[in-house]
C-alpha cells in the first residue's frame, strides 16, 4: 500500500466523525522504485492532505518532507523527488491502519488494506 | 501501434474469484475502442470497482499507461489477491483495497477520479443473494440485477472529477435506458460503446460523462434540448431490445 492510498482512506465505521488520517502500525515496509513523473506529481499535489502525508512518511522512517510547501516549491526537482518517494515508493506491506477515533484496526496484508466492516459497524 | 491488454494466460485465478468472461471482454473492448479519447483525457486517478481477476484494471493500466494512478477494490478478499498477481504478471501497478464498493474512500476521493470502470454484479437474483461471501458477490444483482448498480451510480457521481468518465457493463434486464435517463438527471450524457449478444446475455457497455447541456438544463429546470434527447434515444431505437422489459406494468 502506497502512502497515496493511505492519504485517500478514512475510517468508515458508522458514527465516526473524525476518521482521518488513519494511524499506521508497521510490521514491514518495502520500497519499490517507480518512474519519476513530475507532471503527475504536480497534478496530485492539490489532492493530497499534506500534513497527513508528512506524518505518515515520518512514521515509516522517512523524514525528508518539508512541513510547509510554497507554490514555487512544486518546480523544485529536489522537492519533487522527495514527494515522489514518499507518495509512491514507500509501501506498507504488513501492518495495520488504525481508526483515530475508535482504535479499530484495519489489517494490511501483502500490501492490501482490509476495510471491510463487521455487521455492527455498518 | 496496437495497444496491449491483459493476456489470459497471465491472469491469475482462484476457485472463489470470477474468471474473465464475455462481459469482461466486452468492457475491455469498449476501453480499446475509446483508447484515443482515453489517452487525450490524460487521467490522473483511475478506479475500478469490483476488480475480480484483475483482467480489466490490468488492461486499463496497459492501455492508458503508468502516468496515471490506479486503485481497484473488491469485497472478495481472494479477488484483490488474485488481481495483485495478475497486475504483477503484466508488470503494472494498481493499489488494491478489500472493501465494499468504495467504503473508506468516499470522503477523500470525492471529485478526484477521472475514470471509473465497473463490471457490476448485474444478474437478476433473489435479494438475499446480494453481497454474499465469495464468488457470488461477482454476479448476484438482486431485483432486475439493479441492487448493486443503484448503489454504484450515486457513489460514482460523488467520486468523479469534473472531467470524469464512467464505463459500466449492463444487461438488458437492468433496463439500461432507465439507467441513462436517471444519470441524465444528474447531468450526465451517455453513449453505448459496445453492445454484444452472447448465448445467454445481451450486454451493453455504457460510457457516462458530465455534459454541460444537461447540467444547464437541470439547473434552469428546463427540459433537455429536443435534438440532444433525440440523438440520445436513437441508440435505443437501433437496438430495440435495449428498451428493457418494463412493459409488464402497463
Amino acid at each position: 500500500m502506497r502512502l497515496l492510498t493511505h492519504n485517500m482512506l478514512s475510517s468508515n465505521i458508522k458514527g465516526v466523525t473524525n476518521g482521518f488520517p488513519l494511524r499506521i502500525e508497521i510490521e514491514k515496509v518495502v520500497e519499490k522504485p517507480v518512474d519519476f513523473n513530475p507532471e503527475f506529481l504536480r497534478n496530485m499535489f492539490p489532492k493530497i492532505e499534506w500534513k497527513a502525508l508528512v506524518n505518515a512518511a515520518r512514521s515509516m522512517g522517512y523524514v525528508e518532507l518539508p512541513e510547509e510547501v510554497e507554490p514555487s516549491t512544486l518546480y523544485s526537482e529536489d522537492f519533487l523527488h522527495k514527494f515522489h518517494h514518499a507518495l509512491l515508493e514507500l509501501h506498507l506491506e504488513e501492518g495495520a491502519l488504525v481508526c483515530p477515533e475508535t482504535g479499530r484496526r484495519f489489517p494490511v496484508s501483502k500490501g492490501i488494506p482490509n476495510m471491510l466492516l463487521h455487521e455492527d459497524e455498518v | 501501434m496496437s495497444s496491449r491488454i491483459a493476456q489470459i494466460r497471465l491472469v491469475s485465478s482462484h476457485p472463489e474469484v470470477y474468471e474473465p468472461c464475455d462481459d469482461s471482454f466486452a468492457l475491455v473492448d469498449a476501453l480499446l475502442a475509446d483508447r484515443t479519447n482515453l489517452l487525450q483525457h490524460q487521467p490522473t486517478l483511475c478506479l475500478e470497482l469490483g476488480c475480480g481477476s484483475g483482467y480489466v484494471i490490468t488492461s486499463l493500466a496497459l492501455i492508458v499507461g503508468q502516468a496515471a494512478h490506479y486503485i481497484a477494490t473488491d469485497i472478495n478478499p481472494h479477488a484483490v489477491k488474485v488481481t495483485r498477481e495478475t497486475l504483477e504478471a503484466h508488470g503494472v501497478h494498481a493499489e488494491l483495497i478489500n472493501t465494499n464498493i468504495t467504503s473508506g474512500l468516499e470522503k477523500r476521493l470525492k471529485g478526484l477520479v477521472d475514470v471509473i470502470v465497473v463490471n457490476p454484479p448485474y444478474v437478476p437474483t433473489p435479494e438475499d443473494e446480494v453481497g454474499r461471501e465469495g464468488i457470488a458477490s461477482a454476479w448476484a444483482g438482486g431485483e432486475n440485477g439493479r441492487t448493486v448498480i443503484d448503489r454504484i451510480l450515486p457513489v460514482s457521481d460523488n467520486l468523479l472529477s469534473k472531467k470524469g468518465w464512467l464505463y459500466m457493463v449492463t444487461l438488458t434486464e437492468n433496463n439500461p435506458l432507465q439507467i441513462c435517463l436517471q444519470m441524465r438527471e444528474k447531468g450526465y450524457a451517455s453513449r453505448i460503446l459496445v453492445q454484444r449478444l452472447t448465448e445467454e446475455e445481451n450486454l451493453q457497455i455504457i460510457k457516462f460523462w458530465r455534459d454541460s447541456d444537461s447540467q444547464v438544463a437541470e439547473k434552469e429546470n428546463k427540459t433537455v434540448p429536443a435534438k440532444v434527447m433525440e440523438s440520445f434515444l436513437s441508440q435505443f431505437h437501433i437496438f430495440p431490445f435495449l428498451r428493457g422489459s418494463n412493459n409488464d406494468s402497463s
